[in-house]
């Protein structure tokens, strides 16, 4: 089992089809496979064990993905956001290394072991020439994929994901040559996050034209779906967000006839923000698409036909959906325990569990944390509903113990977010010598607006009570996020002790 | 005579073009075949067999193939002119469950 036969099957059975188009540059499905093939030999020749990129999306990122896959080595993407100590400290995590990249290529240091190899010369040597036939291992528990986790503490966890559990994923999870001729899909995640990798194999899988776009921009992803007569799209929430205030600023429709689905994820969505998008983009079928890392990507969907039925409701709990993760796949069990692992039943929130073939819960140095029944705890906490909408309620991690008692940060901030001159929040939990911890709160005020702590301290301690009051607020200019939205409380935590 | 299904393993026809990965099966000796003759491993030497008219009803790629009760599950990774039968019997083509696309 290697998932270099989804490329294969996209090939033999639709090889006249762009499947990559990226600018000027359009690779059909053979084209990226004869490619793919290509690079999988350069790739052997180094001796590597493991296929870095640490590059911008380009199609160097599928014929790295595929052409790791054809020589039977782990394929490694890096983030070039981070600095240079921490890029050189993961990339000495996967020597022996071939590492393809671009314009980061400087934050490199030359190391016995590192490859480089230039992701312009790997385009042009990959696009003609002759074609070795690779015979790629079948063996299933080989290690398709490594990636870096973020780490919400200590240094980052390498999370592997098995060709067993992708093509769990794919086959679980899409139709072969689902996608319609003219079909295209327009995604705009990192390459080096799980979604990036997904939808590569999941558009080749569909046989669906990927476009690729690098730096998101609201006006550039509009004129890019015009361009490609885009009909699919995948966004994170914050780019879901742009694209709305974009066209509200300019008083604009979209003017997407093409545009038939967009699907979101990797973060918290707002509610007004996805109701806004909908009304704009009224006819187009919204998925709320939830997963992790160690889970080859989606493991819920909250799909088109539940959003509509639940912006039309007048029930409180069928509108309230519109903030749900949906339902599980068919493709994967989910359950909600307690913090002693007891299963809990509806509309109880505790941890998150999820079991499947697509869910590795692995990682190079701490190995399985599947336990004897093959569930992973995915540290996410939240509740189903009677229904088996997944609400979410923040990371087990971010939890904050006071005194015994566990607060999720979550409502805390949401009752900050209803103040009227409050624009952003973030709830992080600060060392307390009395209680163990208790509540810090970042706060962002709306240009020329006003608001006082003891003011919003007083509003929690109505709304909610007095544990959950912050001990202390942080007024800041902004928060600190990821790229896919995610706030970055890691970072706002030592704020409070440098007080 | 049968073979052993391990996931992830392939399968060729002897007598058209069919390819299949195995997604899943029990342990256990099965007579996997297509086109009522029995597949080959990959590196295999193709012998001179011919399609038995019984079993010509077409493989198609993308497909899922499974046994009766589910417990074996193929992946049809090439099409061809024989049908896939596992001990004798003819498989089904499993239906697959639509998903919004999601990524």
């Amino acid at each position: 089992m290697n998932i270099s036969t989804i490329l294969d099957m996209a090939a033999e059975a639709f090889g006249d089809r762009v499947g990559v188009v990226c600018g000027d540059t359009r690779l059909t499905y053979a084209q990226l496979r004869d490619a793919a093939q290509r690079a999988a030999a350069k790739f052997r020749e180094t001796g590597a064990r493991h296929v870095g990129l640490l590059d911008i999306t380009t199609p160097a990122a599928p014929i790295a993905i595929f052409g790791a896959a054809y020589a039977g080595l782990t394929y490694v993407p890096l983030n070039y956001r981070l600095t240079r100590p921490e890029i050189n400290e993961l990339i000495a995590r996967i020597t022996p290394v071939v590492l393809v990249t671009g314009q980061h290529a400087g934050l490199v240091d030359a190391k016995p072991g590192v490859t480089l190899l230039d992701r312009d010369a790997l385009l042009a040597d990959c696009a003609s020439g002759e074609v070795p036939a690779p015979t790629p291992a079948d063996d299933p528990r080989g290690v398709a994929l490594q990636l870096f986790t973020s780490g919400t503490t200590g240094k980052p966890k390498a999370a592997i994901l098995r060709h067993e559990n992708l093509m769990s994923y794919i086959v679980g999870t899409v139709e072969f040559g689902a996608a319609a001729e003219d079909d295209a899909v327009l995604v705009t995640v990192p390459p080096y996050h799980i979604a990036g990798i997904s939808a590569v194999l999941s558009s080749t899988y569909a046989a669906r034209r990927m476009v690729q776009l690098d730096s998101f921009d609201p006006a550039e992803w509009l004129k890019l779906c015009r361009r490609e007569n885009v009909s699919n799209a995948f966004l994170v929430p914050t780019m879901l967000s742009r694209v709305v205030d974009h066209l509200a600023v300019s008083n604009s429709a979209p003017e997407l006839p093409s545009l038939r689905a967009i699907a979101y994820g990797g973060g918290k969505m707002p509610l007004p923000t996805i109701r806004k998008a909908m009304t704009l983009f009224a006819g187009v079928d919204f998925t709320n698409a939830y997963g992790l890392t160690e889970t080859s990507s989606t493991i819920a969907v909250l799909g088109p036909d539940a959003h509509r039925a639940a912006a039309a409701s007048d029930d409180p709990k069928v509108q309230k959906r519109l903030t749900s993760v949906g339902q599980a796949t068919g493709a994967v069990e989910l359950e909600v325990r307690d913090d002693h692992g007891k299963w809990l039943p509806a509309e109880q929130t505790g941890v998150i569990y999820v079991r499947g073939g697509q869910v590795s819960g692995e990682y190079r140095q701490q190995g399985s944390l599947l336990d004897a029944d093959g569930w992973f705890c995915t540290r996410d906490r939240g509740y189903l509903d009677g229904d088996g909408f997944l609400f979410l309620d923040g990371r087990s991690d971010d939890v904050i113990v006071r005194g015994g008692e566990n607060i999720s940060p979550g409502e805390i901030e949401e009752v900050l977010l209803s103040h009227p001159s409050v624009a952003d929040a973030a709830v992080v939990a600060i060392p307390d010598p009395e209680w163990g911890e208790s509540v810090g709160a970042a706060v962002v005020l709306k240009s020329g607006a006003w608001a006082t702590g003891p003011e919003l301290q007083e509003l929690v301690k109505k709304q909610l009570r007095s544990s959950r009051v912050p001990k202390a607020i942080l007024f800041k200019d902004s928060l600190p996020y990821n790229e896919t939205g995610k706030v970055l409380r890691r970072l706002l935590k030592p704020e409070f002790t440098a007080e | 005579m049968g073979m052993q299904l391990k996931a992830g393993a392939r399968f060729k026809s002897d007598v058209c073009e069919t390819s299949v990965m195995v997604i899943k099966a029990p342990a256990g000796e099965f007579e996997l075949c297509c086109g009522g003759v029995p597949m080959l491993p990959p590196a295999a030497p193709s012998g001179a067999s011919t399609i038995q008219s019984s079993f010509a009803s077409e493989s198609l790629i993308g497909k899922r193939y499974v046994n009766a009760d589910e417990s074996v599950e193929l992946l049809c990774t090439k099409g061809g002119k024989g049908t896939l039968s596992l001990n004798g019997v003819a498989m089904d083509v499993k239906q697959a469950k639509q998903l919004p696309s999601s990524d």
